[in-house]
C-alpha cells in the first residue's frame, strides 16, 4: 500500500436542505399553521434552536412560512404561561449562521505529484443552499368556552396570545370562532396537551408592525422559560402535514451532546471519499443520502449531523458564532465578546479554553406514523466532536513520468470505482449512472470486470505479472 | 423438567451468554457508543474489585457475578472516558462487600454503579434511545432474558415489572387520548426490556418471597413511571430500584435466607399464583 500525500483545499458546505423542500410549502414543526382561507397549507421543513441549561430553555423558531402574511397563524404548546419579557423576536441571519456552521461539509483534496512532492495551490469556496422567505397574518377576537386568554402581547411583528384551556373542544371552538381553520385530528392532540397541563401560544402577524420592519419575511420567534421537561412538541405539526417533514434542531448546552431518549439518535455516515462531481450537486447528494439513511433506519431515527464545541471547527463550513449571536439565542452565561473571530478553513481551539457552549445539530424527517410521540431530549456529558464530512480527492493531473507515477495512475480506476460504490451505497443512486457522471467530470475509468471466483483463487491465466 | 437436560445449573451462565450476545449485537448492528478499552476497563475493574473483596472477607472468588456487573455497565452506561467505567465497576462490585445486610448485599451492583455515575460524575450518561425500538432486537433481548430469569426463578419479577409499567403507560395514553402507538413505542425500547430481564430481576437483590418480590418490582415500575412522566427524569428506571433497595436497607428487616446461585428454577405457575393479589392492578 502506497502512501500518497494530499493537500487539503477547500470546503463546500451545503446547508441543509430545506431549501429544497417543497415549493409553496409552509413550515411548522411544533405548531401547525391554521389557514384562514381554504388554501391548503403544508408543513415541510423547519429549524429550531434550543438553548438548554438545567431547566432553563430558550427556543428560537425559524419561520419560513411561504403564504400570505395575513393568513399566517401558529399554535405552539408551551409548558408555562409566558410573560411578555419571555417572548422575543430575533434575526434570521443568526439561525442561518448556525445552520451554516453546523452543516455537513464537503472537503476537497488534491493529490500531489507522485513523482515530486510539490505544494499545490489552494482555493476555497463555499456554497450554501439557503432559503428564507415568509409571510403572514393578523388577529381577532375573544372568547369563553373554557378558554382563558392569559395574556396578549405584541412582540415585533407578531400578535401573541397565551391561552390556557380546560378542554380541547372549547379550545378548538375558540380557535374556530377566532377565524382559525383547524386541521382535522388536531382536537385529539390538543386534548392530550391540555391534560398534560400545557398552555398554548398563538401567534399571528400584526401587519402594521410587520410593515414597519420593512422585511418581506417573518423573523424567528423566541420564547424563554424554565421547565424540567426537555422536549420539542412535534405532534401538532404532523396533523396537517402532507407527507414527511424535515426538522433541524440546533441544541446549545454547557454539558455536551443532546440526544433523543424516545427515539434512536444515529450518527450520519461521515468521512467517506466521494466522486468529484458531487461538488456540483452536494445539496442533492446530501438529501439523497439523508433519505437513504432514514430508510435504512426504518424511518424512525433522529440523525446527529454535528456535535462540536462552539469555539472552533475543522474544517469550518462557516465561522463559529460570536458571543453576541449566542447570547441572542439564549446562551445567557457568556459575558463579553470573547475571542470568537475567525479564520477559515480551520479554527483551532483558542488558548483561553472552550467557550463552554456545545452545539448539537439533529436532523429528523418525521411523520405521525413513525414519530407518534414528541421528541424527548436529554443532555449528555458527551463532548466528543462529530461532523458530517465528505471527501473529494482530485487526482494529480500532471505528467508524472516516474515509476511511482505509473503506479499511481494504475491505481486510480480502482479508487474511482470505490468512490462510485461508496456514493451508491450512501445515496441509493444507480452505480452505472454515477460512473457515467464521473466520466463527465474527468474521472473516467472502465468498470472493473468481475473476476471469476477461481481467478481470485489462482490468478488469471496468462495475466501479466507487473 | 424439560430443560433439565444438560443446561448449567447456575443461571449466571445464561446471563453471561445473554448479555454478551446482546452487547455484540448492539456493537455490530446498533453502533453502541462504547469502545473496546472501556469494555475491558469495566470488566477488569469489576473482577479486580471482586478479587480484592474476596481477599478481604476470605471468601470464594466469584468471577461470574463480577463479569455480569461489568457486562451490565457496558450495556447501559456511556461515557467519553474510561474512568467512569472503572469507577462504576469499583463502586458496584465494591458495594457487594461494603453494604450488606443479613448476609447479603443490598444493591444490584451495576445499578448502584450506574446511579452513582449519572447522578454525580457529570461525565457519564445512559443512552436509552440508543437501543431504539426495533421489534427484532426487543424479542431477542426478551427471549434471552426470559431464559435467564426462568433459570434464576425470577421470571415473575421481570413480567410483573413490565406488566405494571405497560399498564401505566397504556393507562396514560388512554387518559390523554393519545394514539396507542405512543405506549407501544415506549414498551418496545430495548433498554427497558433489558432492564426488566437483566437487572430488576436480579435474584440476589430482590425479595425471595414472591409476594414481596412482586411488590418490590411493581413499585420499581411505578416509581420509574412517575419519575419519567411527572418529574421528567428520563433515567427514572435506574433510580427506582436504587431508591427501593435503599429503603429496604434502611427500613426493613433483612429476610432470613437468600437465593443461592445454582438453585433449581422454581416452577413458574406456583410463583404466579401467589403474587396475583398483590400485583398492582393492570
Amino acid at each position: 500500500m502506497k502512501t500518497r500525500s494530499f493537500k487539503k483545499m477547500m470546503i463546500a458546505a451545503a446547508s441543509a436542505i430545506a431549501a429544497t423542500a417543497a415549493a409553496g410549502g409552509a413550515v411548522a414543526f411544533c405548531g401547525f399553521y391554521v389557514a384562514k382561507a381554504d388554501t391548503k397549507l403544508f408543513n415541510k421543513a423547519s429549524k429550531v434552536a434550543i438553548m438548554r441549561d438545567g431547566d432553563r430553555t430558550v427556543m428560537t423558531l425559524a419561520n419560513d412560512y411561504q403564504g400570505a402574511l395575513k393568513e399566517f397563524a401558529m399554535v405552539i404548546p408551551v409548558p408555562v404561561v409566558l410573560e411578555e419579557g419571555q417572548i422575543h423576536v430575533t434575526e434570521n441571519a443568526i439561525l442561518d449562521h448556525l445552520d451554516a456552521y453546523t452543516a455537513p461539509r464537503l472537503v476537497e483534496y488534491f493529490d500531489e505529484d507522485p513523482c515530486a512532492l510539490q505544494e499545490i495551490t489552494v482555493t476555497a469556496s463555499r456554497q450554501f443552499a439557503e432559503s428564507a422567505s415568509p409571510e403572514d397574518a393578523r388577529r381577532k377576537g375573544d372568547a369563553a368556552l373554557g378558554v382563558t386568554v392569559e395574556a396578549e402581547y405584541t412582540v415585533g411583528e407578531y400578535d401573541i396570545q397565551i391561552l390556557s384551556a380546560k378542554e380541547s373542544g372549547g379550545l378548538a371552538q375558540w380557535l374556530k370562532q377566532n377565524g382559525y381553520k383547524l386541521p382535522g385530528g388536531a382536537e385529539e392532540t390538543l386534548n392530550s396537551y391540555i391534560r398534560q397541563g400545557t398552555k398554548f401560544f398563538v401567534a399571528k402577524v400584526n401587519l402594521e408592525e410587520q410593515a414597519k420592519t420593512g422585511l418581506k419575511y417573518l423573523r424567528p420567534l423566541q420564547v424563554a422559560f424554565e421547565h424540567p421537561r426537555f422536549m420539542l412538541p412535534i405532534r401538532l405539526g404532523t396533523v396537517n402535514a402532507d407527507g414527511k417533514q424535515e426538522l433541524f434542531i440546533f441544541a446549545l448546552t454547557r454539558t455536551g451532546r443532546v440526544e433523543t431518549t424516545n427515539y434512536r439518535t444515529v450518527k450520519l455516515p461521515t468521512g467517506m471519499d466521494v466522486p468529484i462531481y458531487v461538488k456540483d450537486e452536494f445539496g442533492d447528494f446530501y438529501k439523497a443520502m439523508f433519505a437513504e439513511q432514514t430508510k435504512r433506519e426504518a424511518e424512525r431515527a433522529v440523525f446527529l449531523e454535528y456535535a462540536w464545541d462552539m469555539n472552533w471547527c475543522d474544517p469550518c463550513a462557516a465561522d463559529p458564532l460570536s458571543n453576541d449571536e449566542l447570547r441572542e439565542l439564549g446562551v445567557y452565561w457568556l459575558d463579553g465578546e470573547a475571542p470568537n473571530q475567525s479564520v477559515r478553513p480551520r479554527r483551532p481551539a483558542p488558548p483561553g479554553g472552550p467557550a463552554d457552549v456545545f452545539v448539537t445539530r439533529l436532523h429528523v424527517s418525521y411523520d405521525a406514523a413513525h414519530f407518534p410521540e414528541d421528541l424527548m431530549f436529554k443532555e449528555t456529558g458527551d463532548r466528543e466532536n462529530f461532523q458530517g464530512r465528505y471527501v473529494m480527492r482530485h487526482p494529480y493531473k500532471g505528467e508524472a513520468k516516474c515509476e511511482a507515477g505509473e503506479e499511481y495512475r494504475a491505481s486510480l480506476p480502482k479508487r474511482f470505482e470505490a468512490e462510485a460504490q461508496t456514493l451508491a451505497t450512501l445515496t441509493g443512486w444507480d452505480v452505472n449512472e454515477i460512473r457515467s457522471k464521473m466520466k463527465g467530470a474527468g474521472q473516467s475509468f472502465d468498470p472493473p470486470k468481475k473476476d471469476k471466483w477461481w481467478e481470485r483463487l489462482w490468478g488469471k491465466s496468462g495475466s501479466k505479472k507487473g | 423438567m424439560i430443560a433439565r437436560l444438560a443446561l448449567p445449573k447456575d443461571a449466571r451462565w445464561f446471563q453471561i451468554g445473554g448479555q454478551a450476545s446482546i452487547l455484540l449485537t448492539g456493537l455490530a448492528v446498533f453502533d453502541f457508543r462504547i469502545g473496546l478499552t472501556q469494555i475491558i476497563a469495566a470488566i477488569g475493574a469489576s473482577l479486580a474489585a471482586q478479587a480484592l473483596g474476596t481477599l478481604l472477607i476470605a471468601g470464594r472468588f466469584d468471577w461470574k457475578s463480577a463479569l455480569i456487573t461489568g457486562l451490565s455497565l457496558c450495556l447501559l452506561l456511556r461515557a467519553n472516558d474510561i474512568w467512569p467505567f472503572v469507577a462504576a465497576a469499583l463502586i458496584g462490585t465494591g458495594s457487594k462487600f461494603a453494604l450488606r445486610r443479613g448476609g447479603r448485599h443490598v444493591f444490584n451492583p451495576a445499578n448502584i454503579g450506574i446511579v452513582a455515575m449519572i447522578a454525580f460524575s457529570g461525565a457519564a450518561w445512559t443512552s436509552t434511545g440508543e437501543w431504539g425500538s426495533s421489534p427484532a432486537f426487543a424479542i431477542l433481548i426478551a427471549a434471552l432474558g426470559a431464559l435467564v430469569c426462568w433459570r434464576a426463578s425470577r421470571l415473575d419479577a421481570a413480567l410483573v415489572y413490565l406488566g405494571v409499567y405497560a399498564a401505566l403507560v397504556f393507562g396514560r395514553a388512554l387518559y390523554l387520548g393519545d394514539p396507542l402507538a405512543i405506549p407501544v413505542l415506549r414498551l418496545g425500547h430495548g433498554a427497558l426490556i433489558l432492564f426488566a430481564f437483566f437487572m430488576i430481576s436480579d435474584p440476589k437483590t430482590t425479595p425471595d418471597n414472591p409476594r414481596e418480590r412482586a411488590l418490590f418490582v411493581g413499585l420499581a415500575a411505578l416509581i420509574a413511571y412517575v419519575m419519567q412522566f411527572h418529574f421528567f427524569i428520563s433515567d427514572g428506571i435506574f433510580y427506582a430500584p436504587f431508591l427501593l433497595a435503599l429503603f429496604r436497607f434502611i427500613a426493613l428487616r433483612p429476610s432470613p435466607r437468600g437465593y443461592e446461585w445454582g438453585a433449581a428454577p422454581a416452577p413458574l405457575r406456583f410463583r404466579f399464583a401467589r403474587p396475583r393479589k398483590i400485583a398492582p392492578a393492570e
